[in-house]
């Protein structure tokens, strides 16, 4: 009598999950189809870092006072700087970000003391060429000058 | 027309012929699409989307790749048997497709008064070529997992054919043309709801599904190609269309096993509103019970080898051998009053 | 279904053959190598060889700062990466003497137990996809991503999150992602039920689990195993109540633990878990203090020379991070206790004469991540 109870009871347990997954069954999908669709990126996203201008001047507000070049764990970023005419702080002539290395700790954003660098937004970074091993800040930070 | 007369026998051949072949060629086919769209829907994911609008044609896009791969014969491997396993797993396939009546007029195979019994006998030849198969192959695992589909697929035609010797007792023909005309339009003249004659006609439904499960190697049934040791067990060798034929074959017994369930049990060709001709009737109640196949593989965990034989012996027998039992007392019980 | 002692195979029994369950396998989530040797079916012996994933984080401890450390502790088990963070920044802290805000030690707890909950998820789907079934992952995939969402929000990240500081956290969150965390919480227990009618109550799981890789009170303390493993053999130890930290003994909350000690009872120990978390994240949401979440830190930090320990409870068992000082900038030495290391050591001797699909799911009930073996 109970393996006749113990039949009926798996087999209850069997067809009440089939129900619950025929109800999944007519339920919208969950998938968002990238490419085609793509989902907004959080405010606090991490991407890559990159070089936040100076409000006053427009340029970079980095003073390459290499806070960040020490705080890396993995020894990615590499920054050099020097004074321009009539400044007393330097400015960043050269920032080189190592991304094949980093883990987006953010331990250089927190080291900064000028509130120079921030996570940019940027995800979609498959490359053909291998430009990611030494990224050009500055450059980059030229070019979305430009471009707005 | 008149002059087409003496040829319109060969002319139905020759038709039926190449529609079994086309319907089993486009069935294996589309069945992976359909299994894939299923899966993904349970799953609240889209299925394949990018080949063709809703992916329709993903099954040839798996042709091609399957074709454009090389058919290796392992070293060592006997060639002829390794060859021919997959061929035979097609072909008993569509011997049972011949037998099977679709619609009442045009596309009904002759009278075959032993209709039932040869969808049967060319059941048992799978088996035989999965066996075949893993044996050709000459490789440890695949012969491992080949000798257990081999001792599930004996366990489970047991009580397969125990509860077709019920159904046998019940409509007292083995012809299926005349099976189908026995049931009537309606739900309730169904075999399915034959109670008066078999009181545990639902039962035997349910075991002769589940027996069906097993027999073609579906989920929840399926570890002899999943789990099996490792490795792709029984078809590991196989390389491209030779894997590609199996995987037909698989799909192609799925199309046998619920074309004889809907037969057998849910009216074949009968319709409630002769809306549409009978044959799309059957495809209606086909296509539902292979819906019920995918359902049952995307929603239950693998059963463990044993569990498997243990279901088969110590569960489906006993109820099998009592509804046979049940239903010969109920049919000879007005003969004593 | 175990052998007896008597090899049913008899005069065969002396033809074992070696298998290994090598470092690329679908089933061992992770690049772990089983050497088997197997009598037919059987197991006779298995012998773990881990080492594949090696990444010499401990090494990598001696030659960071202290604050450069912090990302490699999410990456040693990364499903569960806020408690090793949790514990190694409470080792640091524990030494400096910090003081941590209120608030932050709620956003700990809050962010700790929404992580232990998407870890038990994946440890969980992952186990009944091992048995077959491949559909509830994507379920419990789903529940997941809503996590996943709301700890991005907070931290930028989603799976190893470098977001607890010494001395707090290291941004604040929001009114959002509190009423986030409640809608989460509204959310997660009809799913639970769900999951229990789907999956937990169905029979053929029930008979892949129950009775499958019996393990003893015993027998976890021998190896020393922990977390659910060890809960699910009677045993209701945790770390939360046995050693407690940050404010978990302000919560109220229970320790789900199963006498049985077989596969089953390991599973429904994690889906406990995930009930009591739950639970925990309901009474902190609700308790959360304002004020601020960094306290004060020195600039430069140099620990006193000595040990410190700090255990936390980590998805998996008792994470133990010991650092040693010697007074300079970077740690002398960094000791990761990591529970998958002796939670691994059970398969061994449990997986003698054990069948081997029997032997897959057994393992998949010990939830390991395989670098957190190695590290």
């Amino acid at each position: 009598m109970k393996a006749v109870r113990e039949v009926l009871s798996g087999t209850k347990s069997l067809l009440v999950g089939m129900r619950l997954t025929l109800r999944e069954f007519f339920k919208p999908t969950i998938t968002v189809q990238y490419p085609h669709q793509t989902l907004p990126m959080p405010e606090r996203f991490r991407g890559h870092i990159e070089l936040k201008a100076d409000p006053e001047t427009g340029r970079p507000a980095c003073t390459a006072c290499k806070l960040c070049e020490r705080a890396c764990p993995s020894d990615c970023i590499l920054v050099d700087g020097a004074k321009r005419e009539g400044e007393k702080k330097k400015s960043v002539t050269e920032y080189h970000l190592d991304f094949t290395k980093c883990s987006l700790c953010g331990a250089c954003i927190e080291a900064c003391p000028s509130d120079a660098i921030q996570f940019s937004k940027r995800y979609n970074l498959a490359s053909p060429t291998n430009d990611y091993r030494n990224m050009d800040l500055v450059q980059r930070f030229q070019d979305r000058a430009e471009k707005k | 027309m008149s002059h087409l007369e003496p040829f319109l026998p060969a002319i139905r051949l020759i038709l039926f012929l190449v529609g079994t072949v086309a319907f089993v060629g486009l069935n294996a086919a589309y069945l992976v699409w359909v299994e894939r769209k299923g899966a993904g829907r349970f799953q609240r994911r889209p299925g394949p989307t990018e080949v063709g609008p809703q992916g329709l044609l993903q099954p040839l896009a798996d042709g091609l790749k399957l074709m454009s791969k090389q058919l290796i014969v392992p070293p060592g491997a006997d060639a002829t048997l390794f060859r021919l396993a997959p061929a035979m797993v097609i072909a008993p396939a569509l011997m049972c497709l011949a037998t099977i009546p679709y619609s009442e007029s045009f596309f009904a195979p002759r009278d075959l008064n032993i209709g039932l019994i040869m969808v049967f006998a060319f059941g048992s030849i799978n088996v035989m070529a999965i066996m075949l198969g893993g044996w050709a192959s000459r490789n440890k695992y695949a012969i491992i997992s080949a000798a257990r589909v081999v001792s599930q697929n004996v366990a489970y035609e047991i009580p397969m054919l125990l509860v077709v010797i019920t159904l046998l007792m019940v409509t007292g023909t083995m012809n299926l043309n005349d099976i189908v005309r026995q049931q009537g339009p309606y739900i309730w003249d169904w075999n399915l709801f034959r109670v008066w004659q078999n009181p545990l006609m639902p039962v035997t439904f349910v075991i002769f599904f589940i027996c069906m499960l097993a027999e073609t190697n579906r989920a929840p049934f399926d570890m002899a190609e999943a789990e099996s040791e490792l490795v792709a067990g029984a078809f590991t060798e196989y390389a491209g269309m030779g894997f590609g034929v199996f995987f037909m074959g698989e799909y192609a017994n799925i199309v046998v096993g619920c074309s004889l369930a809907t037969v057998l049990f849910l009216g074949g060709w009968q319709s409630p509103i002769g809306l549409f001709p009978g044959i799309w009737w059957f495809f209606i109640k086909m296509y539902a019970l292979i819906f019920t196949v995918v359902w049952i593989r995307w929603t239950f965990p693998r059963t463990q080898f044993y569990g498997l034989l243990n279901l088969s012996w110590k569960i489906l027998i006993p109820v099998s051998l009592a509804t046979l039992v049940l239903t010969s007392v109920v049919m000879k019980l007005p003969l004593l009053f | 279904m175990i052998a007896p002692k008597d090899s049913p195979a008899g005069a065969s029994s002396n033809e074992t053959f070696t298998l290994n369950l090598g470092p690329q396998h679908p089933a061992t989530h992770g690049v772990l190598r089983v050497k088997l040797t197997m009598d037919g079916e059987y197991i006779t012996r298995a012998e773990p060889v881990p080492g594949y994933i090696h990444r010499m984080h401990e090494k990598m401890g001696e030659n960071r700062t202290w604050a450069q450390y912090l990302p490699n502790t999410s990456r040693v088990d990364y499903l569960s990466a806020m408690t090793y963070t949790h514990a190694y920044v409470g080792a640091v802290e524990r030494a400096l003497k910090l003081e941590v805000p209120l608030r932050a030690e709620f956003i700990r707890v809050i962010t700790s137990e929404l992580n232990r909950i998407s870890s038990h998820l994946v440890g969980w789907g992952a186990f009944v996809m091992d048995l077959g079934g491949f559909t509830p992952i994507l379920y419990a995939f789903d529940d997941r991503e809503k996590i996943l969402d709301l700890l991005e929000a907070v931290t930028g990240s989603r799976l190893t999150y470098c977001y607890y500081r010494f001395g707090g956290v290291a941004n604040d969150v929001d009114a959002a992602f509190l009423e986030g965390c409640k809608a989460f919480v509204t959310h997660m227990r009809p799913r639970l039920k769900f999951y229990r009618d789907l999956v937990t109550d169905n029979v053929i799981l029930r008979n892949r689990l129950e009775g499958i890789g019996p393990v003893s009170a015993d027998m976890c303390r021998r190896y020393g195993a922990c977390g659910p493993v060890l809960r699910g053999s009677g045993v209701a130890y945790d770390v939360r109540r046995a050693e407690p930290y940050s404010i978990y003994d302000q919560f109220d909350f229970e320790i789900p633990h199963y006498p049985q000690g077989d596969s089953m009872a390991r599973y429904n120990v994690r889906m406990d878990e995930i009930e009591q978390s739950l639970r925990i994240i309901e009474q902190a949401v609700a308790k959360i203090p304002e004020g601020p979440v960094m306290g004060k830190v020195p600039r430069v930090l140099k620990l006193p020379a000595g040990d410190t320990c700090y255990a936390t409870e980590a998805a998996r068992g008792r994470l133990l991070v010991r650092i040693t000082s010697d007074g300079k900038d970077t740690p002398y030495r960094v000791r990761l206790r990591t529970p998958c290391f002796c939670n691994l050591s059970l398969f061994e001797e449990a997986s003698q004469g054990m069948l081997l699909a029997d032997a897959l799911a057994f393992m998949g009930s010990l939830d390991l991540v395989i670098p957190d073996i190695d590290r």
